[in-house]
């Protein structure tokens, strides 16, 4: 994983990655095929292709979807392309493996594939033997992968906090399945803090930081897989056992709340639905690690994403309110909910 | 003795109040001096000015033969109690010929004092014993935690190494049965890595006991092996000469799984009884767990072959056409299911490409092998030029007249061209599968007009089939009924149904192909949330953008590379 400084310069061009996100945002497979390419030809290492130009140019296009400057449908193409530079950096680079073999996945409902594309291809570059099985994967498609492959790690990514429960369920098969797990990805928290509550072995904030944890001292020593302590009490299992309900009777009581919904129209209605469940996911995630910061930092943030669009504060206020009234008898809800009422009204 | 008293100690054994009368309020101190001789205790008696010892009674006599009246404790033939007398501590405890002796000092009056010294070997050996045990008992535990976690070969080799380096000897190797005339081996010396090679048949015999282990045989007990004929090759050069050798069978399925050689370096090394039997018990349970792992790996080898047929096929890229699929078998972990696609190139009698999804009846492998008859059919008439609609009539007609009766297919077959403009031309027939949905490039979804009867029914099945012809950066979509037959939502048990997949594929408007594959695959996975799934299939076919401009947008400059990138060769590129 060492680069020659020569070539670093090329990439710190900021035309250059105006350029590329241009591409890309074009849908213009073939101008960003060529520009990576043409980079490998000019002697920049495909490492930094990867993660000095591709990756920062994703994490624009997502500020940029988040902003509301660019529409789904093209940050998804724009995600598509990207992938395909990456599969035609990884098509011009062969290394022969030389450490071990390593899984890369990204957990149960987790689809942002595209770093840990990126990492599968660091990690190729760096001498493992990389099994790369994509997005969402089935917890037991993963385990059955790992008694077939008998790999030395498994990556698993988490980019949102709402798949934590899931994660935690993966990331305990794979150690009782022998393999040690490296976690990464946002949804592991700030500097990664969830992840050894969860269980895992490792974290690492990047692809570098991870090739670099498991290029050392790897395999860590295996515990008993079982001896994290449970994660989850009654509230989680209340909050998510009576979804369905508590979406229900908030939608019923919605019109009272806040009458501009009351001519909502079908489709509008279920978007409202899809914000409430979103409020109980991310509640139920926080309840399960214990972490009130989940909550409101999401709140936080879909108050950020809603102001993009024209929708006021008072919304998501309201939506919280509905939920709270149900979970008077939730103590730690109850908390995380007001918290996020305050920090939303201070905002 | 009891004629003489030392002037320091005598007052102090004859007390406070001696007395001659018949019933004495004090004993006598020869009658204290021979109770003291009585006790298990050893006493030394010392005065405080130079830790002279004063007396000692016969316990410490036998104790530390040594031992004398007049000498000082600090010099005394007994390390630990000088040691602790010149510290100035209390306590110590400490080996002594054999013994473990323990001692502890009591200060008396103002100028003497004793140490109370008693031997503990029996304690120490039986906390011993239950320390070695405990040892024992969870380094079974831990073994049998560690090996029967994986099921793979490899990892349980690894695993059995690393236990038998790290808790019985300094080097651990296991050694397989010959495969081939080969034996594959991994080892282990301990605080080094796990190494793993193979070594001929015919060396086998040269490790003592090694070839009796691997035949099935009794283990030869370790006192019969002899460390030094152990061949060089066996551990690395700078282990260093092997002391004690055990090699000890792995059983297995009615024949051993491989052997575990144990070595401890050094000249004394050797392995007592309780050893080899805990060797013995380790190496059953990692047999057990390599012998699962050994008939796992048939089971996943010959799966494997099976399912290569039976796994989504690599989709060709024709010029001028996208092709996308995505296939999702239900929470099994066999990945294979009754949803299928596939797609032909063209051939010597059509320039078309073929493409087919359908879904048969039934779930997880049973169906999975009807899919793979109905595929292979399929490309059989291919090559004899059948056009969509006869070829769904011949797969009624084989799937109603086979013997197996109840299997049903439904499914969309469609030929490809390219036409005029970008354009591409589709002929599309359905038997009993849902219609073909079209995204428009305005953004609107429409229905492809074809129906047709379930294929596998009834003896005649009537199909309608539909012409569609998709302009630049139009796509059809392709899709079987476990989309939107999918249950979630926000009551968690409302089906996705036509109306959201037609809103979802409309967002995808301006997307390639792949992108919106993905994101078609993406919202019915936010819609299950944590519901069950069942196998669902897509393939998206579109006629690739004109401009790269489809998404933008205002008139941005276009990127220099744009018209270099209309290379013909463009679709060539390997899939990942």
């Amino acid at each position: 994983m060492t680069v020659p400084a020569t070539t670093a310069a090329s990439l710190d061009d900021p035309a250059l990655r105006e350029r590329f996100l241009g591409m890309v945002g074009d849908g213009d497979e073939y101008a960003a095929v060529e520009l990576t390419t043409s980079l490998l030809d000019a002697g920049v290492p495909a490492q930094q292709i990867l993660l000095d130009l591709i990756a920062p140019t994703q994490a624009r296009v997502g500020e940029l979807w988040a902003a509301n400057e660019w529409s789904v449908a093209r940050e998804h193409a724009a995600t598509a392309i990207s992938e395909r530079a990456v599969a035609a950096v990884a098509g011009r680079t062969m290394v022969r493996p030389h450490r071990g073999r390593v899984t890369v996945a990204c957990v149960d409902g987790e689809w942002h594939a595209l770093p840990v594309r990126i990492l599968a291809e660091i990690l190729r570059l760096d001498g493992w033997r990389v099994d790369f099985l994509g997005a969402s994967v089935p917890g037991p498609h993963l385990v059955t992968h790992l008694h077939q492959t008998g790999p030395d790690a498994v990556a698993v990514s988490c980019m949102l906090p709402t798949r934590l429960p899931r994660a935690h369920a993966a990331i305990t098969a794979c150690r009782s399945a022998g393999v040690p797990v490296i976690a990464g990805g946002r949804g592991f928290g700030p500097d990664g803090r969830y992840a050894q509550r969860l269980g895992a072995d490792a974290w690492a904030g990047g692809a570098r930081e991870a090739a670099g944890r498991l290029a050392g001292d790897w395999p860590p020593p295996m515990d008993d897989p079982y001896r994290t302590p449970f994660l989850g009490d009654e509230e989680y299992t209340y909050v998510v056992r009576q979804r369905p309900v508590l979406i229900d009777t908030a939608l019923r009581r919605l019109a009272g709340a806040y009458p501009a919904t009351g001519g909502y129209d079908q489709r509008q209605q279920e978007a409202t639905a899809e914000d409430i469940a979103h409020i109980l996911d991310f509640l139920a995630a926080a309840l399960y690690v214990g972490e009130e910061t989940i909550f409101t930092e999401f709140t936080g943030w879909t108050a950020g994403v809603l102001a993009a669009r024209g929708v006021p504060a008072a919304a998501l206020l309201a939506g919280l309110r509905l939920i709270r009234d149900q979970l008077r008898d939730y103590p730690a809800a109850t908390r995380m909910l007001d918290a996020a009422t305050a920090s939303l009204r201070d905002a | 003795m009891s004629s003489y008293t030392p002037p320091d100690s005598g007052a102090l054994l004859a007390g406070a109040a001696a007395t001659t009368a018949p019933v004495p309020a004090d004993p006598a101190p020869a009658l204290l001096r021979t109770a003291l001789d009585a006790t298990a205790e050893s006493v030394v008696l010392c005065a405080d000015d130079g830790h002279t010892i004063v007396w000692i009674n016969t316990a410490a006599a036998v104790l530390a033969p040594g031992l004398r009246p007049g000498q000082s404790t600090t010099t005394a033939p007994l390390g630990a109690l000088a040691r602790a007398a010149a510290a100035g501590e209390e306590a110590f405890q400490d080996r002594h010929e054999g013994r473990h002796l323990r001692g502890r000092r009591r200060q008396l009056d103002e100028r003497h004092y004793a140490w109370y010294l008693h031997d503990c070997t029996d304690e120490v050996e039986r906390a011993a014993a239950l320390e070695a045990e405990r040892a024992r008992t969870s380094f079974l535990a831990e073994a049998g935690r560690r090996l029967s976690a994986s099921l793979h070969q490899g990892r349980c080799l690894r695993t059995t190494v690393e236990l038998a380096a790290a808790h019985l000897a300094d080097a651990a190797m296991v050694v397989l049965p010959a495969d081939r005339r080969h034996c594959t081996w991994t080892r282990r010396v301990r605080g080094g890595p796990v190494e793993e090679g193979s070594l001929r048949e015919t060396v086998v015999s040269e490790v003592p006991g090694l070839a009796e282990a691997l035949g099935g045989f009794p283990p030869i007990p370790t006192r019969w092996l002899d460390a030094a004929q152990a061949p060089p090759w066996l551990l690395p050069e700078d282990f260093g000469p092997i002391g004690a050798l055990l090699v000890t069978p792995l059983p297995g399925n009615a024949e051993p799984a491989g052997a575990l050689i144990l070595a401890r370096r050094g000249a004394d090394a050797r392995f007592t009884t309780e050893d080899e039997s805990l060797a013995r018990i380790f190496a059953a349970r990692a047999g057990a767990a390599l012998s699962a792992a050994a008939l796992y790996r048939d089971q996943v080898d010959t799966t494997a072959i099976l399912q290569a047929d039976l796994l989504p096929p690599e989709l060709p890229q024709p010029d001028g056409i996208e092709l996308a699929g995505s296939y999702q078998a239900a929470r099994e972990a066999l990945r294979i299911g009754g949803d299928f696609y596939d797609v032909f190139g063209p051939t010597e009698r059509s320039s078309d490409t073929l493409v087919a999804l359908g879904d048969v009846c039934g779930k997880g492998p049973d169906a999975a092998v009807l899919t793979g008859k109905v595929r292979q059919t399929l490309r059989a008439l291919r090559l004899v030029g059948t056009p969509p609609v006869d070829m769904l009539h011949v797969l009624n007609q084989a799937l109603t007249e086979s013997a197996r009766q109840h299997r049903f297919v439904t499914m969309v077959v469609g030929s490809l061209s390219r036409a005029d403009h970008g354009r591409v031309r589709l002929t599309l027939a359905t038997g009993g599968h849902p219609p073909p949905l079209v995204l428009r490039a305005d953004g609107t979804v429409e229905e492809v007009p074809t129906s047709g009867t379930l294929i596998g029914a009834v003896a005649r099945i009537a199909v309608r089939p539909a012409d569609v012809e998709l302009g630049p950066g139009e796509l059809c979509l392709l899709y079987s009924d476990g989309l939107t037959e999918a249950r979630g939502g926000p009551a968690g048990s409302e089906q996705y149904g036509e109306q959201r997949l037609r809103e979802a594929l409309a967002s995808c408007r301006g997307m390639p192909g792949v992108a919106a594959v993905e994101r078609v695959r993406q919202l019915v996975s936010d819609w299950v949330h944590n519901g069950s799934r069942d196998d669902i299939a897509l393939l998206a076919i579109r006629a690739p953008d004109r401009t790269p401009l489809s998404l933008r947008g205002g008139g941005a400059p276009s990127s220099p590379f744009a018209i270099d990138a209309r290379r013909p060769e463009r679709r060539s590129r390997t899939r990942s």
